[in-house]
């Protein structure tokens, strides 16, 4: 974490687990002063990590007012980008098989079950709680990627159908996936939200671009990183920091983007959004009537995994056959 | 399901009369079509309208009752193969269409909503029941109306609408089945906007998945085809549904916009065009309103090189000329594979010189009357437009009635992708001819237009279907065969065709609120 001295834990737990180490920084002091190496949080669009193009920044501050880091202030180009890296990586990943795919996704977890820690840190000062608070969100995180990866071979089953027409044809529906899905973050969940709207149309075959939270964007930034040295291709999750109302209007009007998840559009941005959506007839999946983004349990399981969110981004294609001879 | 050409088995006898006419027709750049026609003499064979009393005056079905308008005021509705007026029919105001929400909505709170599912399913049941009963008398009425040749009224439409009411009937007591793991919950209040070209079909599609569900409906029906909703009214009637359930307003399209921005609806669904649809959708932006729309289309129908071009023909006459062109998933493109377009144009041609235009009531005719003077309007500007942009025109001759919209099956060759009638959706029985060399350049050609609604396949290579049914961007795909339609199976499109699906089971989602069990 850039500021993560400066910052107070009143953490007995996670400072008795960090003695040791304290120790040891200690007396690597009275050797000589060690400085951190401060994180620089970038964008990630089409696998690389690229600053915004427009040369800005804004200031993330913990919930305490702490400063944390500069994020990019991402630009309506950076959205651009980022579209363009989703529909690049869009085939490639539609294509791949449905185990490869749930591989590919399990193998997120498998490495951010290695960053637990830096999530938990990150985690905690994004949202105000203390380190062993945040730990159970990343486990849940975590889990829900395994969750929603299984998925991957069985939705087709699951929605899919054989349809005993009234003539003499073959006659099946699968679903395929809606293609490049915008993603307007949650903002009060960092982490654990995120992932609960990113796992869905992933699994499902979209590539995803993904505007941050606003106010909590660090964790979506070491997310990324995490994707970056996965199995994820690059393009297939493109993730834009910045302000939302700068960048949402933009994602929410872009003809090249098939389908836009709304949970985390402010509420004085709503009508703007489903207006721009329409130009292009984006299918829209949207937080459930009278859900509070603020106030809703990410860790109530039962209510944040439904295979619904994956049905959201599918469209069923149904093809016919004469059955003859 | 029987289709404009299924019952064609002429023989070829006498000599072939050369009929290649058709007004600015160029002779055909590919040489080879002869446009040939049999001279086959038809006696005319009549259905009796007998079998249907069409009112002088209709009035707006609500909670029950036929009412008229609170203004009193009407309009006509013409008979588009005569000019007739058929009959004059209620105008809805804003007024009455609030009348219908409130009457839908105590019949969802009070009745409808209160049945369990399986004696929902009952009602739909009698429904279908009643349909059946009356398929004649629904066959000859929407011919009139909508200019549908009677040969499909009889025997698409209205044994449709019946199996959909079967089919939706059978799920209101098995919902539990259709959700595994999940509660389904009916939205409350649908207002459902349908067009001119399927009047009763699309009233079906929509009506039967949303009743079944527990939903009740404000039903508005296209200007130009009021009468076999009106019709229906009396199914209902005569079915004791509880009054409110189903609600009808007849009136302008500025009625169906009311009822889409009714705080009172809770869910919108739409058929109709892309331009439309999209007005739709800003109309319920920023509401917690369901919404699914089933909008245009220019759907490629590729022939591949090793296809049975005999039923490729027929299939691309399905596929283009059934209804007048006049369906939103019609096959306006033909992709033909370079090496066997001449044959396939040759065939073709002399497959449209058998094609009888005419009279709807007609047991014979294949094509009949354009719904209506702005529709045929349309058809005519966009093939002008085609012919100036450079392509080859082509019409069989035939006699048209001297009164009535009505317009000759059109083929243009030598398409260019840009071209508007590669590009628009003509709604029409206008097809554009384009040519491919190998599969991707099929695959690109295809899915080059906003639209995904179908796609039509044919080869005899099986593995070389399969591949293209993936690749086509359209929620319906006809490998073989063309415009084939039943309840179960899903309909609805990619991209800019719409979202939502409706038959299937997939079409009852868009009914339901699920809840934790």
């Amino acid at each position: 974490m850039a500021s993560r001295q400066s910052r107070p834990t009143g953490d007995a737990a996670a400072r008795a687990r960090t003695t040791t180490r304290a120790v040891q920084k200690a007396a690597d002091a009275t050797v000589k002063p060690r400085i951190e190496v401060r994180k620089t949080y970038k964008l990630y669009i089409g696998g690389a990590f690229p600053r915004t193009e427009s040369g800005r920044s804004y200031l993330v501050s913990a919930n305490d007012g702490t400063p944390l880091a500069n994020a990019c202030r991402g630009s309506r180009k950076d959205l651009r980008d980022a579209v363009r890296a989703a529909r690049k990586a869009f085939p490639g990943w539609a294509s791949r098989s449905a185990m490869n795919r749930g591989q590919v996704l399990y193998r997120v977890a498998e490495l951010m079950e290695g960053r637990r820690d830096q999530f938990a840190e990150e985690v905690a000062a994004a949202e105000g709680l203390r380190t062993d608070k945040a730990r159970p969100l990343v486990d849940r995180a975590i889990d829900r990627w395994v969750w929603y990866a299984g998925w991957a071979d069985k939705i087709a089953q699951v929605l899919g159908s054989s349809n005993p027409v009234a003539a003499s044809y073959f006659n099946f529906t699968i679903p395929e996936p809606t293609g490049v899905v915008g993603i307007v973050a949650p903002e009060t969940s960092s982490l654990l939200g995120l992932v609960s709207r990113l796992a869905p149309p992933l699994v499902a075959g979209n590539t995803v671009v993904l505007v941050t939270s606003e106010k909590r964007p660090l964790p979506a930034v070491t997310l990324s990183e995490v994707l970056a040295t996965s199995d994820v291709p690059g393009g297939v999750v493109n993730v834009i920091t910045g302000l939302k109302n700068e960048l949402v209007p933009v994602i929410a009007a872009h003809v090249d983007v098939d389908a836009l998840d709304t949970w985390g559009v402010p509420d004085a941005l709503r009508t703007d959004v489903d207006l721009a959506a329409a130009e292009s007839i984006k299918r829209i999946a949207r937080r459930p009537r009278g859900v509070a983004d603020a106030r809703f349990d990410w860790t109530d399981d039962r209510a944040a995994e439904r295979p619904e969110w994956i049905a959201a981004f599918l469209e069923m294609k149904t093809v016919w056959h004469p059955i003859g001879v | 399901m029987p289709d404009v050409t299924s019952e064609t088995k002429l023989q070829r006898t006498g000599e072939r009369a050369v009929q290649r006419t058709g007004s600015g027709s160029s002779p055909s750049s590919w040489g080879l079509g002869d446009g040939q026609a049999i001279p086959w003499e038809y006696a005319p064979a009549p259905e009796s309208r007998e079998i249907v009393t069409i009112k002088e005056r209709y009035g707006l079905f609500i909670n029950g009752r036929e009412v008229d308008a609170v203004d009193g005021a009407t309009f006509g509705t013409v008979n588009p193969a005569t000019e007739e007026t058929l009959a004059q029919v209620a105008k809805a105001t804003p007024a009455d269409a609030d009348k219908a929400v409130r009457a839908a909505r105590k019949a969802q709170r009070y009745s409808w909503g209160q049945l369990p599912g399986r004696e929902r399913a009952k009602y739909l049941f009698r429904i279908a029941r009643i349909l059946q009963e009356r398929s004649r008398e629904f066959a000859v009425l929407e011919s009139m109306d909508s200019g549908k040749p009677i040969k499909e009224s009889r025997d698409v439409d209205v044994p449709l609408v019946a199996a959909h009411f079967w089919y939706y009937a059978g799920w209101a007591d098995k919902l539990d089945y259709a959700f595994p793991g999940r509660v389904a919950r009916p939205l409350g209040v649908a207002a459902q906007i349908i067009p001119w070209n399927f009047p009763l079909l699309m009233l079906a599609w929509k009506i039967a998945p949303a009743l079944a569900a527990g939903n009740t409906v404000v039903l508005k029906p296209a200007s130009t085809t009021p009468l076999s909703a009106l019709l229906f009214a009396d199914v209902c009637r005569q079915a004791d549904l509880p009054p409110g359930t189903v609600n009808i307003v007849t009136g302008p399209g500025s009625i169906g916009m009311h009822l889409v921005t009714h705080p009172g609806i809770d869910k919108v669904a739409f058929t109709g065009s892309t331009d439309v649809g999209k007005k739709i959708a800003r109309g319920v932006a920023g509401t917690d309103k369901g919404l699914t729309l089933e909008l245009g289309g220019k759907a490629a129908n590729i022939v591949f090189e090793d296809a049975a071009l005999d039923q490729a023909v027929e299939g691309i006459v399905n596929g283009i000329y059934f209804n007048q062109g006049e369906v939103c998933c019609a096959g306006s493109r033909l992709l033909a594979q370079e090496s066997i377009v001449e044959p396939l144009i040759e065939k073709l041609k002399d497959r449209l010189s058998t094609i009888r235009v005419g009279d709807p009531l007609d047991k014979n005719t294949d094509v009949g009357a354009i719904n209506s003077k702005a529709q045929l309007e349309k058809i005519t500007e966009l093939v002008e437009s085609g012919k100036a942009e450079g392509a080859d025109f082509y019409q069989p001759a035939c006699d048209l009635p001297e009164r009535g919209y009505f317009f000759r099956p059109t083929l243009f060759t030598n398409v260019a992708q840009s071209h508007r009638i590669a590009q628009e959706e003509i709604f029409g029985p206008v097809l554009s001819v384009l040519t491919f060399r190998t599969p991707d350049e099929a695959v690109e050609k295809a899915n080059n237009t906003p639209y995904g609604l179908s796609a039509g396949i044919w080869t005899e290579k099986g593995s070389r279907i399969l591949s293209m049914a993936t690749k086509m961007k359209a929620g319906v795909v006809w490998a073989n065969t063309f415009n084939q339609f039943d309840p179960t199976s899903p309909f609805g499109g990619y991209k800019e065709s719409g979202y939502g699906r409706e038959g299937g089971m997939h079409g009852l989602h868009a009914y339901v609120r699920l809840e934790d069990r």
